[in-house]
């Protein structure tokens, strides 16, 4: 293909500067939306003249969007550091001893993976009324660490098969190390690729997580940035320049993370879109 | 994929397992070490799951104590409401309609990008970028682009002297902007396993074919699509169950509405449960759910499959 004509490569250049223009279109006009002032009703393809940097001061107070990044940034970093922990120790006897009870344990987790959360809500909802926990930031941490674990025992175990050697840990066993002691300081820092792809996996997708937090996260202090903007949205509908400074400020933090560390979100992605 | 690939390595090194298996007898489990996971799934996932399933055969309201069995008549009354086959056919319409979408455009995303041209490392960030955000926020800044009032497609229209069009509240449309702005959003995936299906595809073959005078388009239908068999199963299977469980972005570009014209199957249950308290009903509705998904899934997995193998 690196034999391509001169007029062809400039004509499919031009077809995916086209193709990046398009995909830009939404967030262009969220952009001149965020950034027009109170009452500009001119068109939004046209950038505005004035620009009203006041409508991200005034929506970052009304939608509280400070608190609910702050409940959105610690549900996601405990429940990220729960599911390697727990994740990691669990796939290990998992991928090492193939015993029965181990082969079943497996086989539960993976057909776990295939049950919908949400087609569980009902009784999930009842359950989480029962022990008292709606509107905790702990009980959205444990849901997502739940629904996410499979897949991380799924990614973790597969690595330990293939990869690692069993000979290190044998070494490590005749010195006298503890079960424990082997796996965290000689097994665990060679996970690092799954590691890695894990933490952006349930970074992301428990960072724009609505389902869950819709249903248990309702009172205003425990609420999520993608809560608290739903409701902000609902309040103040007419005035969409506030609520597009919003979003816009909603998904910045992820926006930037993904443009510095692009390789590994393509790649982590990838492996987690399994479950889709 | 590191989960298929490293699947397929385990099962060649499983017989050098067992015989070192032999070799040390007693081998303890080390259950403990995945009791608080296994807890945890079974506490927050499996058991939920298997009450749901108790309580469709119930008319509980979602509040009370009390609630008695009813038999299958949840299931009976489902098959009758043609609210649920609205649904269904809206879910199915977002499934299947997201899945084509996303992997034609997808995989001619990838043919272009995989070529030396210029903008091609720019063009795959840009169409990759949507994946990472919330779909409610993606469904919000969709909506700043179709809201009759004030919306950026109606101040087009009316720059050109047209109509303006309620789009989001016209049923006949709406349902097809929740496949566009879902396609949108994920199309990068797609695109993205189709590019690494594509660089796996060796040169020789392209060499071969162009030797014999093979046409660009007959080496596309002989080499490239057979080859991508694989990409082509695992979009298949990620895309349907994807566009089945819809959810978020409907919530945010049309509400459901107008009335339950837009709604789907997700969004049924979850109005069922919080609005008319019809908790019975609604776990039900769940049920079907998880078997709609379960069946269609396995489904493209298998026709997939099948067609990898024949390729």
């Amino acid at each position: 293909m690196d034999y391509m004509g001169k007029k062809k490569k400039w004509l499919l250049s031009g077809v995916a500067l086209l193709i990046s223009a398009f995909h830009l279109i939404p967030f262009y006009i969220l952009i001149t939306t965020a950034l027009k002032e109170r009452g500009d009703f001119s068109s939004k393809w046209v950038f505005p003249k004035v620009l009203a940097f006041e409508n991200f001061a005034e929506a970052w107070e009304t939608a509280s969007l400070g608190n609910a990044l702050s409940n959105t940034t610690i549900i996601t970093f405990v429940s990220a550091l729960l599911l390697i922990v727990f994740g990691s120790m669990a796939a290990y006897p998992l991928a090492r001893r193939q015993t029965k009870l181990n082969k079943f344990v497996f086989m539960i987790f993976i057909a776990v993976m295939v049950i919908p959360p949400l087609t569980a809500l009902v009784p999930l909802y009842k359950l989480v009324v029962d022990i008292g926990m709606m509107n905790t930031l702990e009980i959205a941490i444990l849901n997502n660490v739940a629904s996410f674990l499979p897949l991380t025992i799924f990614l973790y175990s597969g690595f330990i098969r293939s990869t690692i050697p069993k000979e290190l840990e044998e070494a490590a066993k005749m010195d006298g190390a503890s079960t424990l002691g082997i796996f965290f300081r000689i097994v665990f820092p060679l996970l690092k690729p799954v590691t890695a792809s894990i933490l952006i996996i349930s970074c992301v997708f428990i960072w724009n997580d609505y389902q869950f937090a819709i249903f248990f996260l309702q009172a205003e202090e425990v609420k999520t940035s993608t809560v608290a903007l739903a409701g902000f949205f609902g309040e103040n509908a007419n005035r969409m320049n506030l609520v597009a400074a919003a979003a816009i400020m909603a998904v910045l933090p992820m926006v930037v993370l993904f443009l510095l560390l692009q390789k590994h979100f393509v790649k982590g992605l990838a492996s987690g879109s399994v479950k889709g | 994929m590191i989960g298929v690939e490293t699947r397929s390595k385990s099962m060649a090194g499983s017989s050098v397992e067992v015989k070192r298996n032999r070799k040390r007898r007693k081998e303890s489990s080390l259950w403990w070490m995945y009791l608080p996971a296994l807890a945890a799934v079974c506490f927050f996932i499996l058991y939920p799951f298997l009450n749901g399933i108790k309580i469709s055969f119930t008319n509980w309201n979602g509040f009370s104590q009390t609630y008695d069995y009813v038999g299958f008549s949840q299931y009976t009354r489902m098959l009758k409401d043609p609210d649920t086959w609205l649904v269904v056919k809206n879910t199915l319409l977002y499934g299947v309609g997201s899945t084509v979408l996303q992997n034609v455009i997808g995989l001619g995303y990838a043919l272009l990008l995989n070529q030396s041209i210029r903008f091609r490392n720019f063009t795959r960030t840009v169409v990759y970028l949507p994946v990472i955000i919330s779909p409610l926020i993606m469904g919000y800044i969709f909506y700043f682009f179709f809201a009759f009032q004030g919306g950026a497609l109606n101040d087009l229209l009316v720059f050109f002297g047209m109509d303006k069009i309620n789009a989001l509240g016209d049923p006949k449309i709406n349902i097809w902007l929740i496949v566009f702005v879902n396609t949108f959003q994920f199309v990068g995936i797609a695109m993205i396993i189709y590019l690494a299906g594509l660089q796996s595809i060796s040169k020789d073959y392209y060499e071969a074919a162009q030797i014999d005078g093979a046409s660009s388009f007959q080496q596309f239908k002989n080499i490239t699509l057979p080859m991508l068999m694989p990409s082509i199963t695992i979009n298949m299977v990620i895309n349907i169950i994807g566009g089945l469980k819809l959810f978020d972005v409907i919530i945010s570009l049309t509400g459901g509405g107008p009335g339950y014209a837009s709604q789907s199957m997700s969004t049924f249950m979850y109005d069922l449960y919080f609005n008319r308290q019809d908790a019975g009903y609604a776990a039900t509705q769940g049920v079907f759910m998880a078997i709609i998904i379960l069946i269609l899934s396995l489904a493209a997995l298998v026709y997939f499959k099948r067609k990898e193998i024949e390729a």
